[in-house]
Parts: C-alpha cells; structure tokens; sequence
C-alpha cells in the first residue's frame, strides 16, 4: 500500500507534467522548448496505447500532418474514435522530437478498447450507420476542448476570472501569444521552459479542487491508467521522464494515491478488439463546424503562428494580400501597411497583447475590403480554415474503410476483380440492390469501380446495368476517402454532405440529389435539399429551375420506385415548380427564335414533370408531409386562380376536378401560368401556340377556347410569320407528336388554319412557308394524306356541335354531338388494361370516356 | 433606440451653461452630451493621440455607454455591434480617413457627430456634399472684396472647414462623400495623402497639424452616382454601419418613429396596429436579408435598399389610410400597397421576386392570410 504519484510540484527534476491545449500553437511551442530543456528519457503522451506501435511511421516522409490516429472496433469500422494532430499539435511535436532524438514514446491514455466498449455502453443508439456520426466526437472525449456541453470548460472558468468572455481569446492572449513571443526570440537562455507549465498546472489545480472532475465522468478511470502507466515508466526509464498531456488533467496525475486503488478503478472495464490506423486529416475537419471536428476554429491561423518565425500579424497580412490578389482584389503594399497599424492599434484599444484573428478580420475589412464581407469570408475559408490534406504512409495499415469495403464486398457476393465484366441488377431483389447501392456510394466517394451502361433489354426504373472493373489504384482511392468517414455508408454521406453545400449551380445540387436517392443515402438528403432549395431560390434563371425540375420529379419518382422516403424531396420540387410559374410568364417576354424554341422545350419539360408531381401516390405517406397547409385552406386555391386572369374563372367553374383534390392546386396554378402565357401579345408565337396546346391537351380549355385562341393567333392582324410560329407550336411535334391528329379530328381548327394560310399575301408566303414546312412534314404519311383530303372535299356543312354541349357538356369541340357509348365501351378493356385499373375502380355504370383519355394521357406523358 | 434612426435627438438634455443652447432647435453634440464628455475627460486615464480630447477607450465609451468609475452614466449614442466603433476610433487614431458606408437610415451621419465631438470637441467643421458642392467648400474661397481692396493677401482667404481642421489639429466631416461630383472629390486626395494644402494664389500651403483627420460618410446603395476614385478609395478606412440586428430593435424603431411622426401629422395613435408593424418589418427584413426568420428558406433580395426608414413610411402611409379612409386600425390592406412601392423598385426584376416571395412563403404562412390576400389584390 504504497502511496505514489509525483506528490508536490517537481523541484527541477521529473517527471515533467506538460499540460497543454491540445492543438494550441503556442502549447506546441513550449512543449518543443521544454523538450529541449530537460531532455527527458521517456516521452508520455495522452493517447490510446494501442498506437504505441503506430509512432514511428511518423517520423516517414511519406507522413504529412493533418493526420489523425484511428482506432475502431475490429469488425465495425462504424465504431471508431479519432484522435487528430496538425501540425501545431502539442502531441505532435512531442513526438517528432522523440524520435528525431531516439527517445521511446508511449500513449497512456485508456486503451482504445475500453473506450470503444464503454462507448457502447453509454450511448446504445438505434440507426446502425448514424451511430458513429454521433459517436465520433465522443472519440473526442480524449481531448479537453470537447466541452460544448453541461461540463465544466477549464479554460472558460479561468477567463471569467480574468473577466474575458471568450475562453479561446483568453487562452490566445494569455498562453498562445505570450509564448508566441517568447518563441520569436529562442536563443534566450534565462528562460524558464517549464515555467508556463507550472503557473497552468496551478490554476488548473485550483479548478479541480472547486469543480472535481467537472463532469467528465470517465475522467478519474482515464487518470488512474494515465498515473499507473506514469509510475511503470519512471520504474522503466527513471524519473526523467516528460508527460504530454491535456492541461486539465495535471493536477489528477501529481495526486497522491495508492497503485491499489487505482488498480480497482480499471478492473472489469468492458473490452472490445480493437484495431488502430493512422489516416489522413484535413484542416476543415479539425474545424469545429464540421462533424468530425477536433474542436479548434482557425487551424489555418494557428499553423501560421506555429510556423510563423516572427512577426505574425505581417505575416498574416502579407498571405492576406497574396489571396486576394490571386481573387483579383486591387491591394497594394500600402494597404497591407495600413491594415498592420489598424490590427495593432485596435489591440491596443481592445487591451490586448498583440493582435488576434478578431482583429486582424477587422482591419482587413476595413482597409482592403471596403467594408464588404466577400474578401472576409473568402479569408476564412481559404486561410483561416485553409485547404490542407494531410497523409499518410502508404504502408499504414488499412483504414477501416477500407475493411468495412471488404466486409460489404463479402456480404454482397461481389469480388473486386481487374477483368471488366458487365453485371445486371434487379433491384427489387436484396442482394442487387445492396450491390447497386455500394456501387453508387463508391461512385460518389470518387472509387470508380463500376460504371452504370445503359440497360440493353429492359428500360424498367428497377434494372441496372453495371460494368465493373477494379483496378488497383482503386485501393489508393479508397484509402484517400478514408477522410469521410469509417464506412462507405457513412463516408459517402458526408461527402454528399460537403459536395452539395461546395456545388456551384442548380443542375449539379439536382443530380447530386438523384445520386444519393440511388445511393440510397437518406441522412444525406436533408443537406441536399436544403442546398437545393437555397439555389433554387436564388436562380433568376427560369431556365435553370425548369431543367432542375424534371430531374428533381423524376428523383421523387425514383424513391417511390425504391421505398424510400421522398417527402422532402417531394416538398422542394413543389417549391421548385411554384417557382417556374411565378417566373416562367416574364422570361416568356421578348425571345428571339432560339431563345424561344428553348423556352418551347422548358414548357414541355415544365408540363410533364407537373403531370407527374401531382400525380396520385404509390404511397401515401409521403403526402402527409408535402402539402400541410392545402388542406386546412381549401379557397385559396380559386382564389389564386381567380386573380391570374380574369377568364379563368368560368372556366375554373367549369371543370371543378381541376381544382379539387391536395394537388389539384398545383395543375390548376400551372393550368393558370399556361393561360397566362398563351394569352399575352409580348410573347412569341411558338410558345404561346404550345402553351394553348398544353392546355387544350389537359382539358384546360373551355368548349371552344382553343378556336378562339387560335382565331386570335390566325387573325389577319397579326403578322403571318407570328401566326406561324403560333402553329408551329400548337401543331408541332415535340410533347407528344400528335398534332396531325388533331387537326383531322377536329375540322373547325383545320378550317381556321385553311382560310388563314389562303389569306397570306404573296409577299409573306415565302417567309412562313418553311415554317409551315417544319410543322407539317413531322406528320406521318398518312395523317398527312388525310388532312390532304379533307382539304380537297372542303369545308363542310357547319356542324350542330355548337349546340351540344348543353346535353352532353364532355364533347370535345370539334367532334360529333353526344357520347357513342357502344364504341367508347369497346375501348375500355384496354384502357383498363393500360391503366392497370381494377375493375370496381373504372365505374362501368357512367363511362366518362373523356376523363379515361385524359387519365391515360396524363399517365403516358 | 430612436437615435439609431433619427438624426436628431428627442431627448435633449440640454446643458446648464450657454442659454443660447437653450435656444436652439437642435443643439451640437458637444453641447448636448457636454457633462458626459466632461466626466469622461476627467476619468479618461489612458493616453491620449495628440490633440484628441479623449483617449479612444474613452471616444469608444462615450459612443457605446457605459458607466464610470465615479457612477457617472454614458448614454449609449449607438446602439450596434461593438467592433464597428471600435474600428472606427482606432482609424481616426492613425492617419488614414474614416469612411463611414451605410444604406440610409443607418445612423451615419449620427456617428460621425458624435465622434467628432468626442475626438476634437468641435462637431462643426462640416461639408455637406451635394451636387453642387464646389471645391471652394473643400479648399478656400476669397473674400472678393478684400481681395479687390487689398490684392492676394492670408486675409481675403476664407478658410473651408477642412482647412480649418487641418490648421487646428481637428476632425473634419465630409457628408456625403459620393454626391460631390469626382473631380471636386479628388481635391481630397492631396489632403489625405500629403495632409497639406496648397495656396497657390499665395505661394503658401497649409499643413495639417497633428490631430487632423477626416471622416466622411456615403451611401453605399445610390454608391454609383460618384464612385469614388481609387486613389482616394484608398485614403479610406471602410466601415459598413449594419441595419438593426434583431427584429425586436426594428419593430421598437418603426413604431417609435411612427408614433413621433403620427403625433406631428395629428394621427390618433394605433395601439392595435402594432401586429401589423411588425409583419412590415419581418417582410422588410426578410426581403433584405434574402432568409425568412425561421432561417429555412432563401429568397431573392429586391433592387431596394429596405431600409428601416421606408419601413417607417410604410406604416406611417398606412396609418394615415386607415385614418383617413379605413376603421382608423391599421391593417393588412392598409400596409400592402406601401410595401409593394418599396418593394417593387425596378417592374421586371423586383415583381418576380415579390410573386415569388408571396407565392412560396406569405401563402404558407399561419396567420397571414388576409395580408396575402391584400397583397395579391394590390399586385394583380
């Protein structure tokens, strides 16, 4: 029962307790400076045992920091914990010194094992992949800073004492700056290296006495090992030894207490198999924004004032310049001299010992940023955070992506060979929609191991045609991807995640979201659609939000196809196609030919995915979500209609299916848009010919608004290449092709367009004829012929259509009065048949042969 | 709060000496806040840049508030972000000149009072730029009939407060930088850059004494009328002064200013209509911000600035309809239109941005039905 522990502060002789921020420059300095000083026989650093053997791959070329040491459980890469180092770390450059002096380094923290399984144990969540998402920072626990939460924060408590509000600039002005100078001027020899560590170990003693453990409850378990590995090493390597570890933990590690009693403390500690890897990091994630992170805002500024020899701030100032050069800011020297004086005067005003990130940011705003953010941020991102890759040698063992790759390999049947081979899925079956779903996630990680091909039998939305072919620079990917997570699940999500709020326009944010729904990533989709709906609200483009949005159906179509969950999805292209109808009328106004043949094709495009989106659903419960507010205001939806035209009244009257039902809304608003379009003077003729053609095919034209509208078009006022245009885009191919169709069915719009084209002049016919040419020769043959002869028999008697439409209101202009029913019913087998309609659902009582001919174009288009 | 917004300030307290500050309508800053800047003065420890009044710790106080040693209270001058005033003292600290950018309404002119006044004492070395403004009103002008009388003499030369500021050590105020046409802004250069003016009529120059700096504020939306030169860009510490941070500040300045404006124009006040001030103001900062509240939803920002101050006209306009036409509340119908002529700037651009802004977040919004129905009214 001997007591141990180091007892009172050492008098000169170890061991040497180095408490330290983790990550500080200024920590990592003085640590390097203490080395120096005491020259200790053995370097003790806060970390998991089990990467003792880890330690001398760092010394490699090959071994660039950011790097982080990972240790997971052996057969769930999913359980992992992290420890990151840059190049300012503290541990880091304990360990360069160690081995550039051949002094043995050991970790002494709680073996991985035993945090991995007491992890386990503490936070038991469901999900299977999310777990390690919200496991990783608790592989945190082993740093300091990790104090977001209830815990008492150290260094919080001290610069409340010293009245500061931010713990970080407390611990900036006081630790990292302080020795930021001090290391500016190495050679001087009265200097105490140790001093700094003495005066925090105090106050940090002076903590723990008030607060204990402060929270952290596996604290006293990790102390006890970290003492007990402490007493093996002075027994190993004599009390000369150094101990690198978190500042906080100090005075735990100078307490007096038996090796018994500590012993007690760690039996029966839950254990897991444990593998450890060094992997490479990057400065974003050591960030704190970032999932992953390690905690620290700026590790772009804290490795400059790591690697900075002197004059930080002119330092800072001068790569300031430098970056917004390249971004082609107009900063000259003198503003680079301006910026420094405002920095130091502002530390001055502020009262602090040299000029912090704070400042610094301030006086770049006001001297060679106008007093805008644009350079600020542009600063943060690329110098503050910084875009530094770490790596790692190539022999490290594997990351546990990598194993967690092989395992679903495995699993899936599916052997990485170098031979290409082409593989079908059918994804209704388990094991082929695993395969494509690792494939896709692969894909989006930048592992291009299999390409998709096109399906050359089925082209059914659950068939997949793959070629593979692993090649083996492949594994170097993988190792690359490593960074994003412990598996390809995980992994991809996060790079979804950073891909979508990185992409620059609509299309890419829209395919991106297509992929991850192949990729089956649903806990990436939250941050896709947001990045989504935020580019789409930002596009003044109609252009673009009308390409997005076919793609953007299509993806809602794809996750009732796979089983997932689309309501989110779903609600952003509602949001989208609200956006195309406000803007689409505008955009519409004063195109030239081009300009509006492409506008032609949005419309279509627009049309269709409209016809799709308000489409009834396999599911159900995806509608629940998407439209929560059409159900409790039923009126808003004629009232929107009203106001967009003041004949669409009657005609919304007319044809009460249109705006009944959630997403009736939505055809009724488009129904509204089309009409608009198609009714004003200012827009081209071919997409107003389209926009009414639309309309007549959905039934959104009353008993004879398509005479009327097309009367308008063909009107002698109107000029006859405008009329052209106009049926160029009523007639024309182009959504379904069938407008020959039309013209022999209905013989009021063929007698329009025949009396039109007979009152051209000379003149003028020259000018349309290649229009008219372009319209009418899309035609098959024999429409063709058709609509040759009914010219030829001319025009016939007017029909007493006009009068219909009191009995038998669905006949369609233009065709015989009333229904033939026999005839109709002859058709409704095959309908049904197309339809997949079931019996009861198609009442044989009342065949409304109009609506099924509506169903079945809406279904088909 | 109504600072903030207001040129002017309500409540004057006006000092005990001089009964001719009694009389004025609106008095100088080092008049009005003379004890405070006394107390500050004799408490004020650090040191002082030459020929300043205070130390900047002591202007940054005086500007933001705060209380002394003594128990003497400073009233806030500016209620915002600390940082800004601090980077605006430290700048008149160092010899580069002081831009303050802001939309209006933002308090510009206000700060720039108030720092002259705690800096140099003195507010009212002021040109106030114009279109018209000549460079006599930046350099000198002359005396004619001395100059006729007695020749080119130092005596028939009239002294521009700029000069005066540099002959003094003081803090000059250049009001709106960018309405003074370019080539009268350049004369600025030479003061800023060799912090002398010459006379040529006289072989003579003028050297600023230390102390001598500038400040200069400019509207950073109508920015394009005189952009600034480069060369005098650069003579420019920037500082943008933000619009109210938080919608409570916003709605507390709108109805403030709207009651005050109300009283003058005999409008009853309207307890009731405050709900309807704060849905102009959630409107006016969503728009401007391009992000509803919640934070969920981007928007496209109108061509208009937004500021607080068509906020208020809004509401004022809609007070004064309800009065005047309506029950005598304000409500949704009343406030519509006002916000669609602040909105709607430029016919193609704004008016989809206003669609789109009614289309995808007013029409979903609980509560807000009967002003999206007005709005849809007024836009048809």
């Amino acid at each position: 029962m001997s007591t141990y522990g180091t007892g009172a502060p050492p008098d000169g002789r170890g061991p040497f307790l180095l408490g330290v921020r983790h990550h500080g420059p200024g920590s990592a300095r003085a640590v390097r400076a203490a080395l120096e000083q005491c020259a200790p026989a053995a370097v003790l650093i806060e970390g998991p045992p089990e990467a003792d053997d880890l330690v001398p791959l760092a010394a490699r070329d090959g071994m660039r920091p950011p790097v982080a040491l990972l240790a997971h459980v052996q057969d769930d890469p999913g359980r992992a914990a992290f420890w990151p180092l840059a190049e300012f770390s503290p541990e880091w450059v304990a360990m360069r010194w160690a081995l550039e002096h051949g002094v043995p380094v050991r970790f002494i923290d709680l073996p991985a094992a035993h945090t991995l399984a007491m992890t386990d144990e503490t936070d038991e969540t469901d999900g299977e992949d999310r777990r390690d998402v919200e496991r990783d920072p608790s592989g945190e626990e082993g740093r300091d800073q990790d104090q977001d939460q209830v815990r008492v924060d150290p260094i919080r408590m001290l610069a409340e004492a010293a009245g500061y509000d931010d713990p970080e600039r407390w611990w900036e002005d006081v630790v990292e700056h302080r020795a930021g100078t001090g290391a500016a001027r190495p050679g001087r020899p009265d200097a105490d290296a140790l001093a700094p560590f003495a005066a925090l170990a105090e106050a940090m003693g002076a903590l723990r006495e008030t607060y204990g453990d402060g929270g952290h409850d596996r604290d006293p378990v990790r102390e006890a090992h970290m003492r007990l590995q402490l007493h093996s090493a002075r027994r190993e390597f004599g009390d000369e030894v150094a101990v690198v570890c978190g500042a906080w933990h100090v005075p735990a590690l100078r307490r007096r207490t038996t090796v018994t009693a500590d012993r007690r403390l760690l039996k029966g500690l839950p254990k897991v198999r444990t593998a450890v890897t060094w992997g490479p990091w990057t400065h974003r994630r050591l960030s704190r924004r970032s999932g992953y992170g390690a905690g620290i805002a700026s590790p772009g500024w804290y490795g400059h004032l790591f690697s900075a020899p002197d004059r930080p701030v002119e330092r800072w100032l001068t790569k300031v310049a430098g970056l917004l050069r390249e971004e082609d800011y107009a900063v000259s020297s003198a503003h680079v001299i301006e910026a420094v004086r405002l920095a130091e005067g502002l530390a001055t005003v502020r009262g602090r010992p040299l000029a912090g990130l704070t400042e610094l940011d301030d006086a770049v705003r006001a001297v060679m940023g106008d007093g805008s953010d644009a350079p600020s941020a542009l600063i943060h991102d690329r110098l503050v955070v910084g875009e530094v890759l770490g790596e790692v040698p190539e022999d490290a063992p594997a990351v546990p992506l990598q194993r967690d790759l092989a395992r679903s390999q495995r699993t899936l049947r599916l052997k990485p060979e170098a031979l290409e081979r082409e593989l079908e899925l059918d994804l209704r079956k388990e094991t082929d929609g695993g395969r494509s779903r690792l494939l896709h996630r692969l894909r989006l990680l930048g592992i291009p191991w299999g390409e998709p091909v096109h399906s050359r039998g089925s082209t059914g939305t659950f068939r997949e045609t793959w070629r593979l072919r692993w090649e083996p620079e492949l594994a170097v990917r993988v190792a690359e991807a490593g960074i994003w997570g412990t598996t390809v699940r995980a992994a991809a999500t996060a790079k979804a995640a950073s891909e979508a709020s990185g992409a620059a326009t609509l299309a890419e944010v829209t395919a991106l979201a297509e992929r991850c729904l192949l990729a089956g990533l649903p806990d990436a989709l939250p941050v896709v659609m947001r990045a989504l709906s935020d580019r789409a609200a930002l596009d003044t483009d109609v252009g673009h939000l009308a390409q997005a949005l076919p793609a953007l159906v299509r993806s809602v179509r794809y996750g009732d196809v796979r089983g997932t969950d689309a309501g989110a999805l779903r609600e952003v292209a509602l949001g989208l196609a609200e956006r195309v109808f406000v803007g689409l009328p505008p955009a519409c106004l004063g195109l030239d030919a081009d300009a509006a043949a492409g506008m032609r094709d949005h419309l279509d495009a627009t049309h269709r995915a409209i016809a799709l989106l308000a489409q009834p659903h396999a599911t159900s419960e995806p509608h629940a979500t998407c439209e929560p507010s059409s159900a409790p205001e039923p009126h808003s939806v004629p009232e929107s209609h009203a106001a967009s035209g003041p004949s669409s009244a009657p005609e919304a009257r007319l044809r009460p299916e249109l705006a009944s039902g959630e997403d009736g809304g939505l055809r009724a608003r488009w129904a509204g848009v089309l009409r608009a379009v198609s009714g004003r003077e200012a827009v081209p003729g071919l997409i107003r010919g389209r926009a009414a053609r639309l309309l007549l095919d959905d039934g959104g034209l009353g008993a004879d608004g398509a005479e009327r509208l097309m009367g308008l078009a063909l009107s002698p006022g109107t000029p006859p290449t405008d009329a052209a245009g106009w049926l160029e885009g009523f007639l024309g191919s182009g959504s379904g092709g069938d407008g020959g169709m039309l013209l022999v069915h209905d013989e009021r719009l063929l007698a329009l367009v025949d009396r039109w084209l007979t009152g051209v002049p000379d003149t003028a016919f020259t000018d349309v004829l290649p229009l008219l040419r372009r319209t009418f020769a899309e035609y098959e043959a024999g429409v063709r012929r058709t609509l040759g002869e009914l010219i030829r028999r001319g025009p016939t008697a007017p029909s007493p259509g006009p009068t219909g439409p009191a009995t038998d209101a669905a006949a369609a202009p233009g065709f015989g009065p009333g229904l033939d029913r026999d005839r109709a019913a002859a058709v409704l087998p095959t309908l049904r048949l197309l339809l997949g309609i079931e019996q009861h659902g198609f009442d044989e009582e009342h065949p409304d042969a109009h609506n099924a001919v509506n169903r079945l174009t809406g279904a088909m288009s | 709060m109504s600072e903030l917004i207001n040129d002017t300030t309500d409540d004057t307290h006006t000092t005990a000496e001089g009964a001719g500050d009694d009389q004025a309508l609106r008095p100088h800053a080092e008049d009005s806040f003379a004890d405070e800047l006394k107390a500050l003065a004799a408490a004020d420890d650090r040191p002082r840049p030459a020929r300043w009044r205070l130390s900047p710790w002591a202007v940054a106080t005086y500007l933001l508030g705060g209380t002394l040693t003594d128990g003497t209270v400073i009233t806030p001058k500016y209620v915002g972000p600390r940082r800004i005033i601090e980077v605006a003292v430290t700048t008149l600290a160092t010899d580069r000149a002081l831009l303050l950018l802001g939309v209006p309404g933002t308090a510009k002119t206000w700060v720039s009072e108030h720092l002259a006044a705690a800096v140099s004492g003195d507010s009212t070395l002021l040109v106030q730029g114009t279109a018209g403004t000549p460079e006599e009103a930046i350099r000198y002008g002359w005396n004619y009939a001395r100059l006729l009388a007695h020749g080119p003499s130092r005596e028939a030369l009239v002294p521009s407060p700029v000069m005066r500021a540099m002959a003094q050590g003081m803090t000059a105020r250049v009001e709106e930088l960018t309405r003074i046409p370019a080539d009268v802004q350049d004369t600025l250069i030479t003061v800023l850059s060799e912090k002398t003016l010459p006379i040529p009529e006289l072989g003579q120059e003028v050297q600023a004494v230390r102390g001598f700096n500038l400040i200069a504020t400019a509207n950073d939306r109508d920015r394009g009328v005189n952009e600034l030169s480069s060369a005098l860009r650069r003579r420019f510490n920037t500082v943008v002064l933000p619009l109210p941070a938080t919608p409570d500040d916003e709605v507390d300045i709108v109805s403030r200013r709207v009651g005050q404006i109300g009283r003058s124009l005999e409008l009853p006040p309207a307890p009731e209509g405050l709900e309807e001030i704060r849905r102009v103001v959630t409107v006016f900062r969503e728009l401007r911000d391009g992000l509803t509240t919640d934070g969920r939803t981007k928007l496209k920002s109108p061509s208009g600035t937004l500021s607080t101050a068509e906020a208020i006209s809004v509401v004022t306009n809609g007070l004064a309809l309800a009065t005047h036409f309506g029950d005598g509340v304000l409500r949704a119908g009343d406030v519509a239109a006002g916000i669609l002529g602040a909105v709607v700037r430029d016919p193609a651009a704004d008016r989809v941005v206003w669609q789109e802004y009614l289309e995808t977040v007013v029409r979903e919004r609980d509560g807000w039905k009967d002003f999206y129905r007005a709005c849809r009214e007024v836009s048809a």
